[in-house]
């Protein structure tokens, strides 16, 4: 344990002696719930690796220029001449595709894609499911039974059925994609949102709130939405892995972002027909596929263990 | 009890027209038919497209479509296929075993894996055993599931073909030659059955892990102990009985990701099952069978929730079902 008084000894003190203290004495003293939750997670020496690993691969695919320069290679460029090199090959560090493409830059060019599908399609779904959450939990009646109905049918679904049957229409580049993993996989974020909602609705904050005429949305925003913050960052941390794996699923099934715009799912589905002649080719961008979404599970349950240590044991 | 169920099977006939009321309107919502492939061949004329197109009905409005479509369900006729002409009941009954052959074995496997696995872990909560237990169930369950099947095909049916240790097969049901047999068929499962069930076992050992913690740490355990009674039976007939029951709930609800699992990987190991038949259907275009795959994994969710449910409430006489 550190030196530094712990968190515990704050909140623990009897609710009288902090009264007396003068305000900003207090502020000084007592850190605030997400400072407490950062300080945490800091001693979590798995979780803040994981974290150091998801800021290496970001900025690997951040700095894609830079790696294409490095290799002397872009990422759409073909050399048919010395297509499906092995790693080390021709000057290719990690080998080339059927194409004759760049594994190395393709999959830093792939990351943004996966990425950027994963942040997006990750905050789509929580914006449907805490705003219906939202709604649902705070009007209740029938709103609520509307909503929850349509929860329902939703989850009856193979989601992944639904998935296919949208993007194989849609065809989709990586924005819609990510709009439509969201109005697909919102139901679980729904639900959970209105299970506090519900919980914290009846609470006496809110119906002092209430009484002195504040409007509902803005009961919404400012009394309720701060108090399901954290379950929302948990549940975001969680889900961004989730969507990337989805996205290789997808990309796989041939219905994601189309080559010659690499991501990593489609550059796995692109080097699964080759695997007789060029195991590597899937092996590499699946492996990037399998550090990110586990460090970035890693990182989410350091968070969920940080800013609700109820739920862990 | 009883009053419970035919509650919860009527409450399935709204859900059913939700699923399908969703279903048909997202299809028909954008521009094409099954024949639009027809309209990129020079040598077919747009009239004759249109009178293909009319003679299927697909000239209407699709409200009026799928109230027709409603009606025929009701009568027990889910229709054609539009690409064969050949029953949608008989295509679907004809992978239908395939599928549930494979989404049952790949349950078991893992349930198999993961029960003991939990069980123990929770056990000996907090020691070297638990954390790698911890470790390993978010290993499994962060393992893209795509890059998985294939890796394995890569392995044990190319690589070790290659270095002449006994292999498996890569694809199919059974070999197209002389199989058949039940070896053959096992041989055949072995792989796809990882593929599914490996991720699985993650989610269930973290699950029976937790529900066992809670378990140990009630009231009747430590009566249990203080009574004297032997470790394993404190453990299996005491906390384990109580663990199990939530599990039962969440193995229902597990369902529909396990079909949408199942999806890929009969694409991966071209596992003749409902989740191709409902890949081929959605590339053709072929509305009917779409609405009956459909409609078949969700009435098949529903089912296995409500089950669930019931057992609960048979295995847990605290738990009123009503």
């Amino acid at each position: 344990m550190s030196v530094r008084r712990s968190s515990a000894d704050v909140t623990a003190r009897p609710a009288t002696a902090e009264v007396a203290l003068p305000l900003d004495h207090r502020a000084r003293s007592a850190p605030g719930y997400y400072r407490r939750g950062w300080m945490r997670f800091r001693r979590d020496k798995l979780a803040m690796a994981s974290l150091i690993i998801v800021i290496v691969i970001v900025l690997f695919a951040l700095g894609a220029p830079l790696i294409s320069k490095l290799t002397g290679f872009t990422y759409y460029e073909n050399h048919l001449r010395f297509k499906l090199s092995a790693p080390g090959e021709n000057g290719y560090i990690l080998g080339s595709d059927a194409n004759g493409r760049d594994i190395l830059t393709r999959l830093a060019y792939g990351g943004r894609i996966s990425l950027l599908v994963a942040f997006f399609g990750t905050v789509a779904e929580l914006a449907f499911g805490l705003g219906l959450g939202l709604i649902a939990g705070y009007y209740g009646k029938w709103v609520d039974a509307v909503i929850m109905r349509l929860v329902d049918v939703m989850i009856s679904i193979p989601t992944i059925a639904l998935l296919i049957l949208i993007s194989s229409l849609y065809q989709p580049g990586y924005v819609l994609l990510a709009l439509i993993i969201g109005a697909i996989y919102w139901p679980g974020d729904a639900r959970l949102i209105r299970g506090e909602v519900l919980s914290l609705r009846n609470r006496e904050y809110i119906q002092a709130a209430r009484v002195v005429g504040v409007p509902s949305w803005q009961i919404m925003l400012r009394h309720l939405l701060p108090n399901v913050t954290p379950i929302l960052l948990i549940q975001a941390s969680l889900t961004i892995p989730s969507v990337i794996i989805l996205e290789s699923v997808i990309s796989y099934l041939g219905l994601g972002v189309q080559v010659p715009t690499p991501s990593w799912g489609n550059m796995l589905q692109e080097a699964a027909r080759f695997y007789r002649t060029n195991w590597t080719n899937v092996f590499i961008p699946g492996l990037m596929i399998y550090i990110t979404s586990l460090s970035l599970y890693l990182v989410g349950i350091g968070l969920r263990d940080a800013l609700d240590p109820r739920l862990s044991d | 009890m009883g009053r419970f169920i035919i509650r919860r099977l009527l409450l399935m006939i709204p859900l059913t027209v939700g699923v399908t009321f969703l279903t048909f309107g997202l299809m028909n919502l954008i521009p094409g038919s099954p024949y639009t492939n027809l309209r990129s061949n020079p040598r077919i004329r747009p009239s004759d497209i249109a009178r293909l197109e009319e003679q299927l009905g697909l000239n209407r409005p699709w409200p009026v479509r799928y109230v027709e479509w409603l009606g025929d369900l009701l009568q027990g006729d889910l229709g054609r296929s539009m690409q064969n002409q050949v029953p949608v009941i008989d295509r679907i009954s004809a992978v239908l075993p395939n599928t549930l052959l494979l989404t049952t074995t790949a349950l078991i496997f893992s349930l198999v894996i993961a029960v003991p696995l939990g069980v123990y872990a929770a056990a000996r909560h907090r020691s070297w055993f638990d954390r790698g237990t911890n470790l390993a169930t978010v290993a499994l369950w962060a393992i893209p599931n795509a890059w998985l099947a294939i890796m394995l095909v890569v392995l044990f049916s190319f690589k070790f073909k290659e270095w002449g240790l006994p292999s498996l097969p890569a694809t199919g049901i059974t070999s197209p030659r002389g199989g058949g047999d039940l070896m053959d068929r096992i041989k055949h499962l072995i792989l796809p059955t990882i593929s599914l069930g490996l991720i699985q076992i993650g989610i269930w050992s973290a699950y029976i892990r937790s529900s066992m913690l809670e378990a140990l740490h009630s009231d009747f355990i430590r009566t249990a102990r203080a009574k004297g009674l032997a470790n394993r039976a404190v453990l299996f007939s005491h906390a384990f009985r109580n663990a199990f029951l939530p599990l039962v709930t969440l193995v229902g609800l597990s369902i529909p990701s396990l079909f949408g699992g199942a999806i890929l990987i009969e694409s991966v190991f071209a596992w003749n099952g409902m989740g191709l038949l409902a890949l081929q259907a959605v590339e053709q275009r072929d509305y009917t069978l779409v609405m009956g795959t459909t409609l078949m994994f969700a009435v098949l969710t529903m089912l296995a929730n409500l089950i669930a449910d019931v057992l609960y409430g048979v295995l847990d006489p605290r738990v009123r079902v009503d």
